[in-house]
């Protein structure tokens, strides 16, 4: 015999947080939109000149002027090498001081660490236009913006990794009569070296991206060819250099990300 | 060896850990800390090479307070003292060797260690305690490639590459199964009878006590409320004891079995 079930009344959720949180979404969306004069109706006016404009500058490819991209490509690259090296160099202590758990009093990593998010927040291309007016147009610049960058970026995600290392490790050194830096050399870096030259590659590869833009202010590499061959409305030969700096990036990643695999 | 004068620890979060404790353990003993969690076993061991500071009371190592020193003073007292721990804690990301050898940086200038560069005097002191706990073969692994009972063992050699005085040992056998626990322990009490390097071992496992040690100390709610010498101890008398130390009854994984 089947018995009959009972029916389960339960009360129906409270919807009118959902509805609105969707209400609070949208209007943002919409204010900023408004705010910043966006105009959905301009999009679709300026297409066709869009697609003229993309279809002159990747069809047909402009190969011919590969020569002449490969020279500020190197130099680019370059640039990011050596920002990338001084960048993780310098953060690699930097990053130890600023670690709550190796040097414990709080007058030095607070304020470190304040400093580090300054350093953190202004973007590369901001800092390549501050060294473009203290240093002069040039690579070296972009070089020392991409410093910086790196420099903020690595001794962040570096002093994060060192918080969360296994203090088990430093505590038997310390009982094992170990300095601060023996315990630096013998249970800290141990743990957190595949990590910080992870994040030097991860850097590298962000790098090489921004690298590819800092000669807009003038700071080097390819971006100048680019600046030089917009302002000649060159479509053609912008297209081939965002080909080209597509293809020289993606590589990059690809190496390097899959070196980052196997480090960590 | 080692002397407790009126010691107490109040942790910051207001836990007394250990109230008043006086005690005194004398060289080459083989002591096992005996008692539930949190009755303060860890903290009475870690009071002795100051991982932790005392908040009353003073301890003393040889003579030496332990609780004043600081710097080099500090420095020259841990040096003398090696710890194992329940979770091991070698570098795993280092070789057996340099391991080993990390248990040397007290005894050798920093601006030689930090550079890896140790005389051939203390490598033969590494090569001489990977040996004694017969693990010498692995010296030039990963320490992560070895299993827990091995990891364990390089962290005796580790801390006899101190050339240690006295040994501790905080739950050196809790992470480990029955018979690699057995292997520990055995190295331990061979250390403790043929170099005469004194031995505090916390353990968990009241028949471990009764097998190796040869005075037990028991603790609850922060004093010692139990000391005895195994000599002449009968064995029913001392499980006894014990649950009088447990407050209840032995539980089943408190006992290894023959």
């Amino acid at each position: 015999m089947i018995m009959p079930e009972e029916r389960i009344i339960v009360p129906k959720p409270d919807r009118r947080k959902k509805i609105a949180t969707i209400i609070t979404v949208i209007v943002i969306i919409v204010g900023s939109g408004i705010i910043a004069h966006f105009n959905i109706i301009d999009v679709f006016r300026n297409l066709s000149k869009g697609v003229s404009i993309l279809k002159r500058m990747f069809w047909p490819p402009d190969f011919t002027y590969i020569p002449n991209i490969v020279k500020p490509m190197l130099e680019t690259i370059r640039m990011a090498i050596v920002g990338t090296c001084v960048g993780a160099i310098i953060a690699l202590p930097i990053a130890v001081l600023a670690a709550n758990n190796f040097i414990k009093t709080k007058w030095l990593h607070v304020p470190l660490r304040f400093i580090l998010n300054i350093f953190r927040t202004i973007p590369a291309l901001v800092l390549a236009s501050l060294f473009v007016a203290v240093f002069g147009t040039g690579a070296f610049s972009g070089v020392v913006a991409l410093s910086v960058f790196t420099f903020g970026l690595v001794s962040k995600l570096t002093y994060e990794s060192i918080e969360a290392i296994d203090y088990g490790q430093v505590e038997a050194l310390i009982s094992l009569g170990a300095n601060k830096l023996n315990i630096l050399r013998y249970a800290i870096m141990p743990q957190i070296l595949p990590q910080y030259l992870s994040y030097t590659l991860y850097g590298f590869e962000v790098n090489v991206r921004a690298a590819a833009v800092l000669g807009y202010v003038g700071a080097g590499g390819i971006g100048q060819l680019f600046e030089f061959n917009l302002a000649w409305r060159k479509f053609g030969k912008i297209g081939m250099i965002i080909i080209f700096s597509f293809c020289v990036v993606m590589i990059i990643d690809l190496v390097s990300s899959s070196i980052r695999k196997r480090l960590v | 060896m080692i002397e407790f004068k009126g010691v107490s620890k109040v942790y910051p979060n207001g836990v007394r850990a250990l109230n008043n404790i006086n005690l005194k353990i004398e060289e080459g003993e083989f002591v096992a800390i005996i008692g539930l969690s949190g009755a303060g076993k860890s903290t009475l061991l870690r009071l002795m090479n100051k991982l932790i500071d005392a908040t009353e009371g003073e301890v003393f190592f040889q003579g030496e307070s332990v609780t004043k020193a600081r710097g080099r003073a500090l420095i020259n007292i841990r040096r003398q003292i090696g710890m194992i721990f329940q979770g091991f804690n070698i570098v795993k990301r280092m070789s057996v060797m340099n391991n080993v050898l990390s248990g040397r940086v007290a005894y050798n200038p920093t601006a030689l260690t930090i550079l890896g560069i140790f005389p051939e005097s203390d490598k033969q002191i590494a090569y001489r305690a990977l040996k004694k706990v017969d693990i010498l073969e692995k010296v030039h692994n990963r320490a992560s490639d070895l299993s827990g009972g091995q990891q364990q063992r390089v962290a005796i050699a580790r801390a006899l590459a101190q050339e240690p005085k006295l040994m501790l040992a905080d739950e050196p056998v809790a992470s480990l199964d029955p018979i690699t626990t057995v292997q520990v322990m055995d190295y331990l009490k061979k250390i403790n009878e043929e170099d005469g390097i004194t031995t505090i071992a916390n353990l968990h496992h009241v028949d471990l006590a009764w097998k190796y040690a040869t005075r037990v100390i028991g603790v609850r709610a922060g004093e010692v409320i139990y000391d005895v010498q195994m000599k002449g101890m009968d064995k029913k008398q001392f499980y006894e004891d014990l649950e009088g130390v447990y407050g209840r009854a032995l539980h089943s994984d408190e006992v290894l079995g023959e």
